[in-house]
């Protein structure tokens, strides 16, 4: 990474200070990506084989399956039980799983490490974003008080996105998540409009590291979408596409779970198969407190909030 | 006078050039729009021209399906006008696509449930008759002209090769082909209604654009066509025509009070459409309409539309009715200023966030709900209508756009 021209005062100030802070999050992303699976796969690992020092560290969020027998006071991270669940998921017939995303709006601190750890997972361009955090302060000082509210893709069951497409080329998968085919799309962004939560950003080529002296290392890394290698090389999908956020398809086939979930310092976001009646988030969206955004326009989204 | 013009077509048209320049090299870098208002000038002019193309084409089955005989003689005229407008707006709307070369799938793997699809489909249907139309209408004063030592040379070659070499002149053969020509015509009408009908219904079926999301929308679409594409066959009679005589005269007036009649049918239209969700202030898409209204651009709706393409062109037909140069100025200020009614068709339904806070919650020159056209945009909008300028000019000498025997009259 060239960060001596990172840290020059200011030739090229417009370009590198929008660059710089690309890098240190795309750093700082990739990061708490890394750190947070290596953590993850070992918290996973069966309990006799290591002893889980580290987890009561983390503050536990859910009470977890009953103890079984005896007292077992050492309280269970959520992404050990979620990594489980995927892993139970993942032994079922593709057609027969049912991914939803639940997010505890309570517990959401609006750290935007999950818009972040996805932009690096996917290599997102400059103008494209797959979960932002909405923030909406609330009240008039000195009263205020702020709400976050991440937003990926809602994965809606009745999706407006998917019957816009003239080309079809975006589409419900059987597990639930609707998809686009880069390769088919043309890029008119009619989904674009016609989604109700402006879930879908549009590609237009840009690198965060344009007009400056070399394009950054990290900008030309493959993003392995639907498990596709894409480089967005002259202009090649995806660029000039429609693009969205996918629960991370790809992550999901190699039994990790979406970026957001793992680097979520709150513990707020929850993923797995809503067709295992045993799953954490089978139990979340079972709560009495549960939400659906704008659920009056029948999309039906599989993305559940917590209030 | 021509003199000045073509040197400004040149201008234009190099401007226009060096824009599809950039778009063909940069792509959409130096584009306006971006992720979250995503659609912008482009389809602006788009949905503009092909309204035009609409409008000249249910003006011209006037005369081929209802038999307005005094308004034949422009049958073919607004038959090419139709042409040219679609053809340059497809050129608008391809350069718009975030894939240009892979427009030919909406053909080769079309989804019918997506109202663009069915656009696509009704237009290309349209184009192809317009074609069969224009040819059969067409197809005996080229033979004529072909063999008319008074024309030039271009125009006999390019005449005798659009005749296909179908030759024949006889009374029979003349008579059949006018009655196809009808049955086109008719064919045509519903077509040109379902295809801009279309065009509209790809907005009003939006429902998560509250704006759009509006059952008079596609019946606005229907009057704008008629308004615009009658503004602009009206301005090309009244200052395209050759023969400057009484008929000329009689001719213009009577586009005149029709373009009049389209243009208070479509006012009466557009007070239903901000009047009432307006009234009590209450309606969710009420902001945006207010926007339009008093926001940054309210003199697109006062100045440009409501002015310059209403008001004034309102006032000239009234008062001045008879005067073919006054009705050709109203023709071609309604017709030039209603792009201004497709832009706010357009952008204001895409300026308002999908959740509040959004515009804020992860910023980026894309990701903004505000649009203004770059001068990029505007550039490659100034070579589409060059071109079409230039069909047009090229028509114009090489087509025999009015009858033959009016001419020689
Ligand atoms: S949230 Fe938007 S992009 Fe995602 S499935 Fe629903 S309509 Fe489509
Ligand atoms: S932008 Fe692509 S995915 Fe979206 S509607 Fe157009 S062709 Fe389909």
């Amino acid at each position: 990474m060239r960060s001596t021209t990172a840290d020059d005062p200011t030739p090229h100030a417009r370009a590198t200070a929008p660059r710089r802070q690309f890098l240190q999050t795309l750093g700082a992303g990739a990061a708490t990506l890394l750190a947070l699976d290596v953590l993850e796969s070992l918290a996973a690992a069966p309990a006799a084989a290591a002893p889980p020092p580290a987890a009561p560290a983390v503050q536990a969020t859910t009470p977890g399956p009953p103890p079984a027998g005896g007292p077992d006071p050492a309280p269970q991270d959520v992404l050990v039980r979620m990594r489980a669940d995927l892993e139970r998921a993942l032994r079922k017939p593709a057609t027969q799983r049912q991914w939803v995303m639940v997010i505890d709006l309570r517990k959401c601190v609006g750290c935007s490490a999950c818009t972040i750890a996805c932009v690096a997972e996917n290599k997102l361009p400059p103008g494209v974003v797959y979960r932002p955090v909405v923030e909406e302060e609330l009240g008039t000082y000195p009263h205020v008080t702020r709400r976050f509210l991440p937003r990926p893709c809602m994965q809606c069951d009745n999706p407006p996105c998917v019957p816009v497409c003239p080309v079809a080329a975006t589409y419900k998968r059987p597990d639930g998540i609707v998809a686009i085919d880069y390769d088919r799309c043309i890029g008119c962004r009619y989904c674009l409009v016609a989604c109700p939560y402006n879930a879908r950003t549009f590609d237009a080529g840009e690198r965060y590291t344009d007009g400056t002296p070399e394009t950054s290392p990290v900008e030309r890394l493959p993003a392995f979408e639907y498990g596709q290698r894409r480089t967005r090389e002259h202009d090649a999908s995806p660029v000039g596409n429609a693009r969205k956020c996918h629960f991370c398809t790809h992550r999901l086939e190699a039994g990790l779970l979406p970026a957001c979930v793992s680097t979520c310092i709150g513990r707020a976001t929850f993923f797995g198969d809503a067709s295992d009646p045993d799953s954490l988030v089978s139990e979340l969206v079972a709560k009495p407190n549960v939400m659906r955004l704008k659920e009056e326009l029948g999309t039906q989204p599989r993305v559940y909030y917590l209030l | 006078m021509k003199r000045a013009l073509y040197v400004l077509w040149a201008v234009a048209f190099a401007l226009g050039a060096w824009g599809v320049w950039e778009r063909l090299t940069l792509g959409h870098r130096l584009a306006g729009y971006g992720s979250y208002v995503v659609w912008g000038l482009w389809v602006s002019a788009y949905i503009y021209l092909v309204g035009l193309s609409a409008g000249a084409f249910l003006l011209s089955s006037l005369v081929y399906v209802f038999g307005l005989q005094r308004l034949e003689r422009i049958g073919k005229l607004a038959l090419f006008t139709a042409i040219v407008t679609l053809l340059v707006a497809l050129l608008s709307i391809w350069f718009d696509l975030g894939h240009m070369a892979r427009f030919y799938r909406v053909f080769t793997s079309p989804n019918f449930s997506s109202m663009m699809a069915w656009m696509i489909w009704l237009y290309t249907a349209y184009f192809v008759l317009l074609l069969a139309e224009a040819y059969l209408a067409f197809r005996p004063d080229l033979v004529r002209w072909s063999r008319d030592a008074a024309r030039t040379p271009i125009q006999r070659v390019v005449a005798r090769w659009l005749t296909l070499g179908r030759t024949a002149l006889d009374p029979a053969t003349v008579a059949a082909e006018g009655r196809a020509v009808r049955i086109l015509g008719t064919i045509g009408v519903p077509l040109a209604v379902a295809f801009h009908g279309g065009v509209g219904a790809l907005f009003a079926t939006v429902s998560a654009k509250l704006y759009w999301h509006q059952s008079i929308v596609p019946i606005l679409f229907l009057t704008g066509a008629l308004v615009s594409g009658g503004g602009l066959l009206t301005a090309v009679v009244a200052f395209a025509w050759a023969p400057r005589d009484d008929a000329w005269r009689q001719l213009t007036a009577l586009l005149g009070r029709l373009l009049l009649v389209l243009v208070l049918v479509d006012v009466l239209l557009e007070w239903a459409e901000f009047s009432i969700p307006l009234w009590y202030g209450t309606s969710p898409e009420g902001h945006l309409l207010r926007q339009v209204l008093w926001g940054p651009y309210w003199w697109v709706f006062w100045i440009v539309h409501l002015g310059l393409g209403t008001a004034i062109p309102t006032i000239l037909l009234v008062a001045r009715g008879r005067d073919p140069i006054a009705v050709g100025t109203a023709g071609l200020l309604v017709a030039a200023t209603f792009m201004s009614v497709r832009l706010n068709v357009v952008i204001p339904a895409q300026l308002e966030p999908a959740l509040r806070g959004l515009e804020r919650a992860f910023v980026g020159p894309r990701l903004v709900f505000q649009y203004a056209p770059t001068v990029h945009e505007w550039l490659v909008t100034l070579f589409v209508l060059t071109v079409g300028a230039a069909l047009f000019w090229l028509g114009a000498r090489i087509l025999p756009l009015i009858d033959a025997k009016e001419v020689v009259r």
